[in-house]
């Protein structure tokens, strides 16, 4: 499944409430958008938290996002980038997705 | 294809697909009212036959506790509208058991019976759904 | 491949119903479809005639009305939500249409994939 997050790690427990469940999904995905992108970026109190679960997961971030916020040189790495077409691509290739409001 | 909807020859296209629909509850009660209007999708979806399951996780397990009363704050109790799911043949209501934990809470303090799931429970019944709407 | 599209938050409050344009705009160039996009909480913010952004920056109402109009877009605003937020035909967009949730479950039904874009 494809998990949709588009809040900072600092406005609230979003992602890792999200991260605690889809940690336990075989072949799940996250998808950083909007205020969510600032998860991706080097030094971020999520950092550790996403590097933990990089094998287990696939993680995207959606670099229209990164780059209106200023962070797109401070990507995490093996975070992968996406755009808009990538977004799509991404919600066709997974069977379904959710977003975590 | 009428009006009512839309243009998309529902009758046609449509006819005995039965989709695994997931309703996310995630937010709290009354300060915001994604709880309320979410609930009334819910309602609306037992008109379309489908395989329908209830999340309540996070701060959403609070839309379900027992005793609220909100005369003094003068806005619509609509707690008792949980109860009624049943009716409409809305049967699968799934808590989070940290959700709970972490809230000092236990299925005694819910006003509908749910099913507890662990977060592994979780994600393999997130993992069956087709459509997953989240308010 | 049919997406189906949900809008909960209102125009420039929140960047859903930006995101939401993107990812639309995105799939119709990737040669996907996207049958109806429903706009419900204060979603249906999005179909006001009456907004009156600054010239400097984009007019997510027009944009909503111009991909629809090119794409055959259905724009459905849910009738309660609207209701209870004063959006009715009187100060409807054109290209937008008030009705009822049964929309939403019902492009969930029939689309391959519904994306839901909120707060």
């Amino acid at each position: 499944m494809l998990h949709i997050v588009n809040k900072s790690p600092y406005e609230n427990r979003t992602l890792e409430n999200c991260l605690r469940v889809i940690t336990h999904e075989d072949g799940a995905a996250l998808l950083l958008i909007e205020d969510g992108v600032y998860a991706a970026t080097k030094g971020n109190i999520a950092e550790n938290l996403l590097k933990g679960v990089m094998g287990k997961i696939k993680i995207y971030a959606l670099w229209p996002d990164l780059e209106a916020r200023g962070m797109q040189d401070r990507v995490i790495d093996g975070i992968k980038l996406v755009d808009y077409g990538g977004f799509v691509d991404l919600v066709a290739e997974h069977r379904n997705n959710q977003s975590w409001l | 294809m009428t009006e009512a909807t839309g243009g998309i020859d529902f009758e046609e296209e449509s006819a005995g697909v039965v989709k695994k629909f997931m309703f996310v509850n995630r937010k709290a009660p009354y300060g915001t009212i994604y709880a309320l209007e979410g609930l009334e999708v819910v309602l609306i979806s037992a008109a379309f036959d489908q395989d329908v399951s209830l999340v309540f996780l996070d701060d959403g397990v609070y839309q379900i506790v027992k005793g609220q009363h909100t005369k003094a704050i003068d806005v619509k109790n609509f707690s008792p509208t949980y109860r009624a799911l049943e009716g409409y043949d809305i049967e699968k209501l799934y808590v989070l058991k940290e959700s709970l934990e972490e809230r000092g809470l236990t299925v005694d303090d819910l006003l509908v019976d749910v099913e507890v799931l662990d977060a592994a429970g979780m994600a393999r019944l997130m993992a069956e759904q087709d459509v997953v709407l989240s308010f | 491949m049919k997406f189906g599209i949900l809008v909960n938050e209102g125009l420039y409050q929140h960047q859903a119903s930006d995101t939401a344009y993107q990812f639309a705009k995105a799939a119709i160039e990737k040669g996907h479809q996207v049958p109806r996009v429903f706009f419900y909480h204060d979603g249906v913010y999005n179909s006001s005639r009456l907004t009156e952004p600054p010239q400097d920056d984009r007019n997510i109402v027009q944009r909503w009305q111009k991909l629809a109009k090119e794409h055959n877009i259905d724009l459905v605003v849910c009738v309660a939500a609207a209701l209870r937020r004063g959006i009715k035909d009187e100060n409807l967009a054109e290209g937008f249409r008030i009705s009822g949730l049964g929309q939403l479950v019902e492009v969930g039904i029939q689309a391959d994939r519904l994306v839901v874009f909120g707060d």
